[in-house]
């Protein structure tokens, strides 16, 4: 084996040109997939987070059917207080969850006094929200980043339209569960900017505001978001959370609850399906480079070498040591152009982070690329182009192993 | 008991609509340890015998056991085996390795064919550089090494495993007259203290006049079976 290997490479040596060619264009395309994966990673997982952690939370717990009919804010489908005690218990008990807060989220008409248009409020304990999704207040762009009774935060998008600043009073006016119309004064605390721009009409009050202005004995909680210790435990404790709900039933004996992470309910997570999805496309073309390139190689290198061959056959090599031979030789290339391709991408990437390259999501300005490479990207990475180099070999090798001596040693 | 038998060897090769017989029932016995030379000219039928004996190529017709086995009936791999255990070959480009150093290449089919052990291996390479002159080319690449040397490494590489037989097609083609002599003593010599037989064709007279039987082929088939003493050569 070791002899083998040692063929292998002085083989490779002894066309050294070719060899580094064939080595710098796997190399190239290794620090092309890497570096890809790298910025393509960072800026999904920064996604990711402006999303959970301004607004959504990692998971959202609501009664069941309260999803499908979310744009009508439908207040009879609010958890009542035996239930949402139900799920503080489960939350309580559950390690991996960091904090979580709930909301009373309901429509209603926004007045500033001489104009009117409709609003969507969400009722929050402000301590409680600022922890679940903690980049909230670094979304309020003007006034004060809290939020007490009486105040509000209201959408950048109204504010502009309707022409009210922080400090202005305005009039909320909604409809109660049963039907009634009530209406509330509040004192603008600050302007609130969308996620991922100024639109959006989502204000916010505190969940005694909002109990107050819909006539509610107790607070009915539309949902509880919550914050995981550790993001990439969200499809364990999703799972473990479902489980532990799923024995709540109601009257008709189908569940309460229904728990989503934050892939079910933003449309953000078909963005980041699409980078994983070009991500891979990247991968099958660094497949594609390493399969043509190993193979061209050793096509030329078995085409080359014909009675060196036949002298090996004649002399008594056995076919499989052959095969060995030339797959040794794949195998080496893909191991040098890996081994290079993951050093120069490594340090590529290391450079990038020192440049401090910025950029801008939504409201964020600035953002610092903060690229990062995961070990199991580069071992993957290094896995796959050593055993497609191995393959590549495979029909030139085989086709070495299978030559008739005589043929071989005749050949000119 | 004869190391060679051939009975009535056949070989024919199509070429299109074309049969072309390039043996017709030759018949020939080899005893060991016998310097043998295969004469005639182009297209007589030499080389095809050769391969044929060094079970590369097979006959159309005939039998032939070398060494006891009856190599007509053997597949690829067995060939293979057969080959790398009881013959040696000599080419007429010397068909070294190159990237491999002289000790290599005569290291080579020890390793990769018969798998003897490393201390085993060092011993026969080393009696054997000696005993053909290259001890002290031993680390050198075939391209930094004359014709005559590469021979010289080429013979080891034949002997090395201690075949019964060694064959060697047109081997001092490619070497000045000197060195053609050297060889050929040097493969005397090698047969004199191993046994070994050596099997030859050639057209070169120097050759002929150094092999003890010759025989001579003409259109495929054996015209003449030659013995005599040989030479000495000073």
């Amino acid at each position: 084996m070791v002899n083998l290997f040692k063929m292998a490479v002085r083989n490779l040596l002894r066309y050294r040109r070719r060899t580094l060619l064939t080595a710098s264009l796997i190399t190239i395309g290794v620090v092309f997939v890497l570096v890809f994966l790298s910025v393509s990673g960072s800026f999904k997982a920064m996604m990711i987070g402006q999303i959970t952690d301004s607004m959504l939370g990692h998971l959202q717990i609501h009664r069941q059917g309260y999803v499908a009919s979310i744009d009508n804010l439908p207040l009879n489908l609010n958890l009542k207080p035996p239930e949402v005690r139900k799920v503080s218990e489960a939350l309580d008990g559950m390690p991996g969850v960091e904090t979580y807060s709930p909301r009373i989220k309901f429509g209603g008409m926004f007045s500033n006094f001489t104009e009117t248009t409709n609003i969507r409020l969400n009722g929050i304990i402000p301590e409680r929200e600022f922890k679940t999704v903690p980049l909230l207040p670094s979304r309020i762009s003007e006034g004060k980043k809290t939020l007490v009774k009486g105040e509000m935060l209201l959408p950048a998008l109204l504010a502009r339209g309707m022409n009210v600043k922080v400090g202005d009073p305005v009039v909320v006016v909604a409809t109660n569960q049963d039907g009634s119309v009530n209406g509330k004064q509040f004192i603008v605390a600050g302007i609130l900017e969308g996620v991922t721009g100024p639109g959006g009409r989502d204000g916010y009050i505190h969940l005694d505001d909002a109990v107050e202005t819909l006539r509610m004995r107790e607070p009915e909680i539309s949902e509880i978001a919550v914050r995981l210790k550790d993001f990439g435990r969200l499809s364990d404790v999703h799972n473990r959370l479902s489980g532990l709900l799923a024995g709540e039933k109601n009257p008709q004996g189908k569940p309460l609850f229904e728990v989503h992470t934050w892939e079910a309910l933003s449309p953000f997570f078909n963005v980041a399906r699409m980078i994983d999805v070009m991500t891979f496309f990247i991968k099958l073309m660094l497949i594609a480079i390493v399969l043509i390139s190993i193979m061209n190689v050793m096509i030329m290198a078995v085409y080359e070498r014909v009675r060196e061959i036949g002298t090996m056959a004649a002399i008594g090599t056995l076919p499989g040591r052959i095969l060995s031979l030339f797959l040794f030789e794949g195998f080496c290339l893909g191991i040098l152009g890996a081994v290079v391709g993951c050093i120069a991408g490594s340090l590529l990437l290391w450079i990038l982070n020192l440049s401090r390259v910025t950029f801008d999501f939504g409201q964020q300005k600035g953002l610092v690329l903060a690229v990062s490479l995961r070990p199991e990207d580069l071992l993957t990475i290094s896995v796959t182009v050593i055993l497609v180099s191995v393959a590549a070999s495979l029909q030139p090798a085989w086709k070495a192993s299978r030559m008739e001596p005589i043929e071989a040693l005749r050949h000119v | 008991m004869s190391l060679i038998t051939a009975e009535n060897l056949a070989k024919d090769y199509r070429t299109g609509e074309v049969t072309v017989h390039a043996l017709r029932g030759v018949s020939f016995r080899i005893e060991p340890a016998s310097f043998v030379s295969f004469v005639g000219p182009s297209g007589s039928g030499k080389t095809t015998i050769l391969n044929i004996v060094g079970c590369l190529d097979k006959p159309s017709g005939g039998s032939l056991t070398v060494a006891g086995t009856d190599v007509t009936a053997l597949d690829m791999k067995e060939s293979a085996r057969f080959r790398g255990n009881h013959i040696g070959f000599i080419f007429q480009d010397f068909n070294l390795i190159p990237v491999l150093t002289v000790h290599e290449n005569v290291e080579y089919p020890l390793m990769m064919v018969q798998n003897v052990p490393e201390r085993e291996r060092r011993e026969r390479i080393g009696t054997l550089l000696e005993a053909v002159g290259m001890a002290d080319q031993r680390d050198k690449y075939p391209d930094q090494l004359s014709g005559g040397q590469k021979q010289r490494a080429a013979i080891a590489r034949a002997l090395v495993t201690n075949p019964r037989l060694v064959l060697a097609d047109e081997p001092t083609a490619n070497l000045d007259s000197a060195t053609a002599y050297a060889v050929i003593d040097l493969m005397k010599r090698m047969r004199d203290e191993r046994q070994t037989t050596f099997i030859f064709s050639t057209h070169d007279q120097k050759i002929v006049g150094e092999a003890e039987i010759l025989f001579w082929l003409e259109d495929g088939a054996l015209r003449e079976v030659q013995e005599k003493g040989g030479r000495n050569h000073g």
